[in-house]
């Protein structure tokens, strides 16, 4: 039988036993997870994960729709290639903090990728209080270029509120 | 006596080898000089790596080498260190950084070291030696010495959301 990777993308209100109850759900259907990213975005615990095995769509659907709709989440699925044992492993690596406002992302992420900066991982979060809201993000991507260029980049941008730092990432190995 | 410098194998997860806690090394002989070279070959074959610990080759004696005289970017650093019976006597500050593993193919992640740290060992003479080093160094020194007490950096790592709001001295499996 052929076997299959899907990317499957599940969303739901916040509780404990979320993630015990949907990797039983799959292993009892014989599938194997590949990497994955669960966490809790504002209330709602969000999980992406690789999941291998020999069922269609369909089935993989059908089998799921029980446990899916007992944890209350919305499940997307895609086929995708796996790519396992492909790490890319980031070079530099920019903090952002500031007054939460529009379009601070995508101006900073426009302004890495024009300089050649390719985002491996980013997480953003608001933090402070409802009525000052400091927006934070955490960037780990790759760059054939120097550092500097990539912090040059940013200079635009600096001073308007936002802090931004560009940091060279230098992974030990031992 | 000059023998042949080998190339070894390095043990790699989930080898339970890399669990164990190593001995001391009490005699300062040939076998343990050449034992050195061997793992000195083994840290500079293929991807080269700044640190290696004896354990990681199966030979489970405190022996760590590293070498932080490379890096892209200078850093403090004491050049290429042999450290027998290693043993860190004081910690301060403390920083995530990233860290990968010879024995933790395609993995890294971001650990938390303490920034400087005080170190005294013995060279392969059994003399005595003792260094202050400061953050990647101090790094190599910490990440290494885990691997004489069965500790590797997936144990330590955080993900960068939770060292945003860590505030506490990080000192497992050092100061008690």
């Amino acid at each position: 039988m052929a076997n299959h990777w899907y990317m499957l993308t599940l969303i739901g209100e916040d509780k404990p036993g979320i993630v015990a109850a949907i990797t039983q759900a799959l292993f009892d259907q014989g599938l194997n997870l590949g990497e994955t990213s669960m966490l809790r975005l504002g209330g709602n615990f969000t999980i992406m994960m690789m999941v291998n095995g020999t069922d269609d769509e369909y089935h993989l659907r059908t089998q799921l729709k029980p446990v899916i709709e007992a944890q209350g989440m919305c499940l997307h699925i895609d086929p995708i290639r796996a790519r396992l044992h492909e790490h890319l492993l980031p070079n530099i690596q920019v903090t952002v903090s500031g007054a939460d406002r529009a379009g601070i992302v995508a101006q900073i992420t426009a302004a890495l990728a024009t300089a050649g900066f390719n985002i491996l991982d980013l997480e953003s979060d608001v933090a402070g209080t409802s009525d000052e809201p400091v927006y934070i993000m955490q960037i780990a991507g790759v760059a054939d270029v120097p550092v500097e260029s990539i912090d040059q980049s940013m200079a635009e941008l600096r001073g308007k509120g936002v802090d931004i730092n560009v940091t060279a990432v230098d992974t030990y190995i031992g | 006596m000059i023998g042949r410098v080998a190339i070894l194998d390095i043990l790699k997860l989930p080898d339970q080898r890399l669990k164990q806690t190593s001995e001391p090394v009490t005699a300062f002989d040939d076998e343990l000089r050449a034992f050195i070279a061997d793992l000195e070959e083994t840290r500079q074959d293929g991807p080269a790596a700044v640190g290696i610990a004896a354990p990681q080759v199966g030979y489970f004696k405190r022996i760590v080498i590293i070498d932080c005289s490379t890096t892209r970017k200078p850093v403090p650093n004491h050049g290429h260190l042999i450290l027998v019976n290693p043993e860190i006597t004081h910690w301060e500050g403390y920083e995530p950084g990233r860290e990968g593993c010879l024995s933790v193919p395609d993995y890294t992640g971001n650990v938390i070291r303490a920034t400087r740290i005080h170190l005294a060992a013995q060279d392969p003479q059994g003399q005595p030696v003792a260094f202050d080093m400061e953050g990647y160094e101090a790094r190599a020194a910490q990440h290494e010495i885990d691997h004489l007490d069965g500790m590797l950096f997936i144990d330590r790592v955080v993900s960068r959301r939770t060292d945003l709001f860590k505030r506490k001295v990080y000192q497992k499996g050092g100061k008690k």
